[in-house]
């Protein structure tokens, strides 16, 4: 679906950004041609994982199932699915996702910590394509 | 400050369902505006066309497809796509050649034949497409990020469900008063509370739905006013488009994340306050010199959010506002006395020029039973997609 938004396994999962080398700015999804900060001169741009673990700016859910593009199974009932909008302290941005199946909004809070985890998007009889969660730390599912 | 341009005539179709297209709706909506300024098609040098991208794009592009429409005779044509703040970027385009000297009267016309449900982006592969990716990977509409902005409000600022419905009600007992409205029924608190929950904690009468409208402007120069017997006609003096600055440290449709701060401290107003100031610094007024804003109230909570950005009230104070009663009809501040996007639903471009028709006709004095007393200085503000927004000041 997209190439090197992320990568690892398990506690190694990671999202990848890039680094502007020049003025140390963090981009996600990541900026591959031109730093943005309008004051930098411009500086390579190096992949940079980002932080495993943030705090929950906001959350919400969706109780209706979205349109296309996104893949749903018109045979299944729609779940509602929770989005937590994460603030990472060292990059001092916040990353959108999708809960961790199961995370609804009643196991929500801001300022809740949270972690980044694999999880899967869509897959049919020959694809799995995967995509990240936010899920909160302490909760193994 | 820039100088002024006139605002001789104003014209709506009414927002709905109608199932037809998105032609008819801007023709009408023109020939009503042309109508209220006293002038005929033949009259105008200049025709604006703000762009609806569905029925728009390919195969129409607003400007000439409105002109056709209305007969081919020869005016400069201009286009104008940016999302929700097309219209004031319609009207901002027409201005500009007004104070250029490149037309004394141009004809501003938005109008949007919209589908049902959710907004989604336009088809096809498109992983360049930030909006397209949004969809794609998270399915987050813009119902979503309503949601999580309200939720943010709650922990920020201790608002709660029951505040925004208040929203709701004071917009939708305003709407019932406007003809030009989709929904012209009351709604209660139980209501709101009532029906369903969409993004959580917002319902469906927290949410505005997506509409069929029209609306159109009829602009000219001070000078052209004068000319054709309106000395002292409603005025714009402000038409604010600025962008975000860098970095921008709040989640903005359609983006999966923000700017980081790490490299350069954010700014001290997010884009939202930028963009209110922009155009009182522009109108050399301020947000106490105010009778009446119109408002993006995509969401209620979202409406909130605005008394605090125009300066109305201090931050997080949006509520003690709304609770006090200062932005209802006969309050300090009323805001959305058009009824707002609550009673409208959404028509994307032709909402933005709907609300300049709504401060045209309370300036005029001629907004009946809605009618702010004695109004002098209005303003409306709206946010799209990508880094748009804008605010128009108008004044009488």
């Amino acid at each position: 679906m997209v190439t090197g938004w992320f990568a690892g396994e398990g506690n190694d999962f990671r999202l990848l950004g890039t680094r502007c080398s020049a003025c140390a700015s963090v981009f996600f999804p990541r900026e591959d041609h031109h730093c943005r900060n309008p004051s930098c001169r411009g500086g390579e741009l190096t992949e940079v994982p980002l932080s495993r673990r943030g705090r929950v700016w906001s959350y919400t859910d969706s109780r209706y199932p979205p349109p296309s593009p996104y893949v749903t199974d018109p045979e299944l009932s729609w779940e509602p699915c929770a989005f937590i909008a994460v603030e990472l302290e060292a990059e001092r941005m916040v990353v959108l996702g999708q809960a961790a199946p199961g995370v609804t909004v009643a196991d929500l809070a801001v300022g809740l910590e949270v972690e980044v985890v694999p999880g899967v998007l869509h897959e049919d009889a020959e694809t799995t394509w995967m995509t990240w969660h936010w899920r909160p730390t302490g909760v193994t599912a | 400050m820039t100088e002024e341009v006139a605002v001789l005539g104003a014209g709506m179709h009414p927002w709905g369902k109608w199932g037809r297209n998105f032609v008819e709706y801007g023709v009408a909506a023109a020939r009503e505006a042309l109508a209220d300024a006293g002038l005929k098609w033949r009259d105008i040098g200049a025709i604006v066309g703000a762009d609806t991208v569905r029925g728009g794009y390919p195969g129409h592009v607003a400007g000439a497809t409105f002109a056709k429409a209305l007969g081919w005779q020869g005016a400069r044509v201009t286009s104008v796509y940016a999302a929700c703040a097309s219209g004031a970027q319609a009207i901002d385009a027409a201005r500009a050649q007004i104070l250029a000297g490149l037309a004394d009267v141009v004809l501003v016309v938005g109008a949007d034949a919209a589908p049902k449900g959710f907004f989604r982006p336009a088809g096809g592969d498109r992983p360049d497409d930030p909006d397209w990716l949004r969809f794609r990977i998270l399915g987050a509409t813009n119902p979503v990020y309503f949601g999580l902005y309200a939720r943010r409000r709650m922990a920020e600022h201790s608002d709660t469900p029951d505040d925004f419905a208040r929203v709701k009600v004071k917009n939708s007992a305003m709407g019932a008063l406007n003809p030009r409205a989709r929904y012209r029924s009351r709604v209660t608190a139980e209501e709101v509370a009532a029906s369903a929950v969409v993004a959580d904690p917002l319902r469906l009468l927290d949410i505005c739905a997506t509409s069929d409208g029209g609306a159109a402007v009829v602009l000219s120069s001070m000078e052209y006013a004068r000319r054709h017997g309106q000395a002292e006609p409603v005025r714009i003096l402000a038409v604010s488009t600025v962008t975000p600055r860098y970095p921008s440290t709040v989640l903005d449709l359609p983006d999966i994340a923000t700017d980081s701060a790490r490299a350069v401290e954010p700014p001290g107003e997010t884009f939202r306050r930028s963009i209110a100031r922009a155009a009182y610094e522009e109108a050399g007024l301020g947000p106490e010199d105010l009778s009446l804003a119109e408002v993006y109230d995509l969401s209620t909570a979202l409406e909130l959010q605005w008394y605090e950005d125009l300066g109305l009230c201090g931050e997080g104070e949006g509520v003690k506002l709304l609770r006090d009663g200062a932005t209802a009809l006969g309050g300090r501040i009323p805001v959305n006395v058009s009824g707002g996007l609550a009673s409208f639903g959404e028509a994307v471009p032709a909402q933005a020029i709907a609300q300049v028709c709504e401060l045209t006709r309370q300036l005029r004095g001629v907004a009946g039973d809605r009618q702010v007393p004695g109004a002098r200085v209005g303003i409306a503000a709206n946010q799209g997609l990508f880094g748009h927004g804008s605010a128009v000041i108008a004044v009488r």
